[in-house]
């Protein structure tokens, strides 16, 4: 069996350049990348334990036990590799503004109020099934200085790990039916539609919590093993 | 089937979720050859990037319960990473090639879409002679990007230019 990552399917990822996104015009490579068959390095992966790594699931207080502002939300969901196989026991780390779209962050000047018992930071493992879940507060927009008036969109950060170097993936999850997306030039960099789609959460009354909070799906696929079954 | 989720810049604030500690994979009383690994990252205009994150992967020592392999640091206002960790030696390559002592690197920053892939070689290591990824590399200047040299005792500097001149090579894994 061929153990290499496949390749990203075409159109899937977004490129590094990109022109309305002006951060990238001075950080993006202008050589094209260098191929290589992949190795013990990329096809190994490091390991994060509960112990060293300990799990945040519900961001909504403080560590004194005070509860921050705004919308709680519920998000889960599942990840798998491209053949639909479950991640499981993987670290997956979020970070997020608060309800008034600030960050808990220095560099963050936006004149908007600070949340004291906010700091936005969470961490989960998936369970055998590759599933997650955590309680957090839904993030405000923010602007940006981009372009004139531009704002992000609502959007909770994510990092996976996955087996291997080779599936490291950070990603950005975001909210159905935000006017914003339409304008903002970080989501629709990727050029395929269906895959920019894949960022934006499901809204699932399932999930929501009755009298508590509002649950929104969010799954993830890290890369597969192997050549792509069309590929033969 | 589905296909694997986009990629998205890791941004300006990603230091919400920032532990100081994980630059130094020793933190755990690993034994063995501690080294320091730096440099810079630089943009197009030489200019620093000082929100980088920095990832290394080594698969050399194996990693234990005193050594995770793993470790991340910030790049500060001179667009400076610092990690410590433990030498690493010559691990198999594909066949029957072996490679030389690398660690590998994972950039992400502000401005990047998707994160970025190189490594760390050790100046004067002779198996960079004859290590498959080095020697694929036909360019000795575009190879040099990938070697770390010895600064001081125990501290190794490798710059990241992520654009133009001297350029770094990024590596399509
Ligand atoms: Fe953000």
């Amino acid at each position: 069996m061929n153990e290499d990552f496949r390749p990203y399917a075409a159109g899937t990822q977004p490129p590094l350049d990109v022109p309305d996104y002006r951060g990238t015009a001075k950080r993006h490579p202008l050589r094209a990348k260098h191929p290589m068959p992949q190795t013990i390095t990329e096809t190994t992966g490091p390991r994060f334990s509960e112990r060293h790594f300990p799990v945040m699931a519900d961001m909504t207080k403080s560590t004194s036990g005070k509860e921050a502002l705004g919308e709680r939300i519920i998000v889960a969901g599942r990840i798998l590799d491209e053949d639909g196989r479950p991640v499981p026991h993987t670290m997956v780390e979020i970070w997020q503004a608060g309800a008034s779209g600030r960050y808990d962050h220095p560099a963050d000047q936006h004149d908007a109020p600070s949340d004291p018992n906010f700091h936005g930071d969470g961490r989960v493992f998936t369970d055998a099934e590759g599933r997650y879940s955590f309680l957090t507060i839904r993030p405000g927009a923010y602007p940006w200085p981009n372009h004139r008036n531009a704002w992000r969109p609502n959007h909770i950060h994510f990092s996976f790990f996955g087996p291997a170097f080779a599936t490291r993936l950070i990603t950005q999850m975001y909210f159905p039916g935000d006017p914003l997306l339409a304008f903002d030039p970080i989501f629709n960099s990727t050029p395929d539609l269906a895959a920019r789609q894949r960022l934006i959460a499901g809204f699932d009354l399932e999930l929501t919590k009755p009298d508590f909070a509002l649950g929104y799906r969010f799954d993830v696929v890290l890369r597969g093993r192997g050549a792509t079954p069309m590929e033969g | 089937m589905g296909f694997t989720t986009a990629s998205q810049t890791i941004g300006p604030y990603w230091h919400i979720i920032e532990d100081k500690a994980l630059a130094d994979l020793t933190r755990f009383g690993a034994e063995g050859e501690r080294i320091e690994l730096t440099g810079r990252v630089l943009d197009g205009d030489g200019n620093p990037c000082s929100d980088a994150c920095i990832e290394i992967w080594q698969t050399d020592p194996p990693s234990s319960e005193t050594f995770p392999g793993w470790g991340r640091a910030n790049t500060d206002a001179s667009g400076t990473f610092r990690l410590t960790t433990l030498k690493p030696g010559p691990v198999a390559g594909r066949g029957n090639t072996q490679q030389a002592p690398h660690i590998a690197i994972c950039i992400l920053s502000r401005g990047l879409m998707h994160h970025l892939v190189t490594r760390a070689y050790f100046q004067n290591e002779a198996l960079n002679e004859t290590d498959p990824l080095l020697v694929s590399i036909e360019d000795p200047a575009q190879r040099a990007t990938l070697i770390a040299t010895l600064e001081a005792a125990g501290v190794w500097r490798l710059d990241i230019r992520l654009q133009g001149e001297n350029e770094t090579v990024f590596l399509d894994v």
